[in-house]
């Protein structure tokens, strides 16, 4: 960030990016723990999956497992090098993780189709509230991330 | 000719593969001790990932194990998780080549280099090649009537076990490409995306084998054959998210101005640092 030289010591950009891969490791996590495991209303195997989607989830498990883990070690790279900077990472965690619900409830649930949040039950409610959270998450992370440039400015 | 007969039969010819293990063991531990005597030394470590990996097979080949694999499939997941993953890893970090290199006397060390350069060596140390041989055996062992003709024939049986431990040990030695030196000189983000591959190639597998009910024809029910597919997807996942970890912390261990940069960003050059 040549235009803050205040922030100079910091690598912002990396900082963010290191921070939204573990979030979006967080929540796959979580969605995998909480729907998948504790509730099970997710599925496992949906037998109405069609075989692209089985294909693109092996892809995305793959990438939401490696997230988290290269994440975790890049923010720790940052910190030895003493480059971390907190805000830019606070908000590409919030980032990460908004991110990556709203991902999984429009893209995952609705046009692949890989499962629906519950089975059973008239899926809208469950839609509403699973995007609304993203989107509150999301927001968060825009908040904080102009926290962190107004930051960076003074 | 079943194992579990043998088993019940107290077959001595069964003990075979866990008394194997602990003479390579007691081999290793032996020459790692000869070279601790030495100036430049072995690290206790090393030994210690050596006999963890050692304990991990003579586990699972140890007949009753082997038994309950026989018929569970569940049983049978388990024992490949640590046949072809987890021990594997323990035996990669001892630098077993390293160890063989320092205890031969010069002719046998340059007999064993020249192995190591061979064309079929640099073929499968080969990211690429061992993801084939790891991953593509599961496929072709799962997916087709041979594991249930593993069932039936004890050379098939042994065979495949054999190549688990093989293609496992490849596979996480050409990922780390550590402590052993690779043949090849492969980036990080290379072999990163191999482990991508990887994990991505092993869901779809497990996902593959509990939809569609296989390995089909061994008389397993299609409960036990998700079960174990099920095991098979979060017991891969495991393994291979431990490789992964393995692989950042033996970056992160090199010192800063020699780590190679992940998703190198133009800012995050050591020259613009205070």
């Amino acid at each position: 960030m040549a235009s803050y030289p205040a922030s100079s010591v910091f690598d912002t950009q990396r900082s963010l990016w290191a921070a939204i891969l573990m979030g979006i490791g967080v929540m796959a996590a979580v969605d995998e723990i909480v729907f998948h495991q504790l509730l099970q209303w997710h599925h496992f195997f949906d037998f109405s999956t069609p075989a692209f989607g089985i294909l693109s989830d092996g892809l995305l498990h793959a990438f939401e497992l490696l997230a988290i883990v290269v994440g975790v070690f890049m923010l720790l790279d940052l910190s030895q090098r003493k480059r971390l900077s907190i805000p830019w990472a606070q908000a590409g965690f919030f980032l990460g993780m908004g991110g990556f619900q709203l991902f999984d409830g429009v893209i995952n649930h609705k046009i692949l189709r890989l499962h629906q949040i519950r089975y059973g039950v008239d899926p809208l409610m469950y839609d509403v509230v699973w995007n609304g959270a993203a989107i509150g998450l999301l927001l968060v992370g825009v908040w904080l991330l102009f926290r962190a440039k107004h930051l960076a400015r003074r | 000719m079943q194992a579990h007969d043998h088993a019940a039969h107290g077959s001595m010819l069964d003990w075979l593969p866990v008394a194997l293990i602990v003479l390579l063991t007691l081999a290793y531990l032996l020459a790692a001790y000869a070279q601790r005597q030495q100036t430049a030394g072995w690290s206790v470590w090393r030994s210690i990932f050596f006999s963890l990996g050692s304990l991990l097979i003579a586990i699972a080949v140890a007949p009753p194990l082997m038994a309950w694999a026989h018929h569970d499939l569940v049983g049978h997941m388990v024992l490949h998780l640590l046949i072809g993953m987890f021990a594997p890893l323990a035996w990669v970090l001892a630098a077993p080549v390293t160890l063989l290199l320092r205890a031969l006397p010069q002719a046998g060390g340059r007999r064993v280099v020249a192995l190591l350069h061979s064309r079929f060596v640099r073929f499968v140390s080969h990211p690429v090649s061992a993801l084939v041989l790891n991953i593509g055996g599961m496929y072709v062992l799962y997916l087709t009537p041979l594991y249930a003709l593993s069932l039936h024939h004890p050379i098939v049986h042994v065979v495949i076990h054999l190549h688990f431990l093989l293609a496992g040990y490849l596979f996480c030695w050409t990922i780390l490409a550590e402590p052993d030196v690779s043949p090849h000189r492969l980036s990080l983000l290379f072999r990163m995306g191999v482990l991508f591959a990887s994990i991505a190639t092993h869901s779809l597998l497990g996902k593959l084998m509990y939809g569609y009910g296989w390995p089909r024809g061994t008389g397993h029910s299609l409960e036990e054959v998700q079960a174990a597919a099920q095991w098979m997807y979060y017991g891969g996942d495991l393994a291979e998210v431990l490789l992964a970890v393995v692989l950042l912390t033996l970056w992160l261990r090199t010192p800063v101005e020699r780590r190679e940069g992940v998703l190198e960003s133009a800012s995050a050059k050591p020259k613009t640092s205070v």
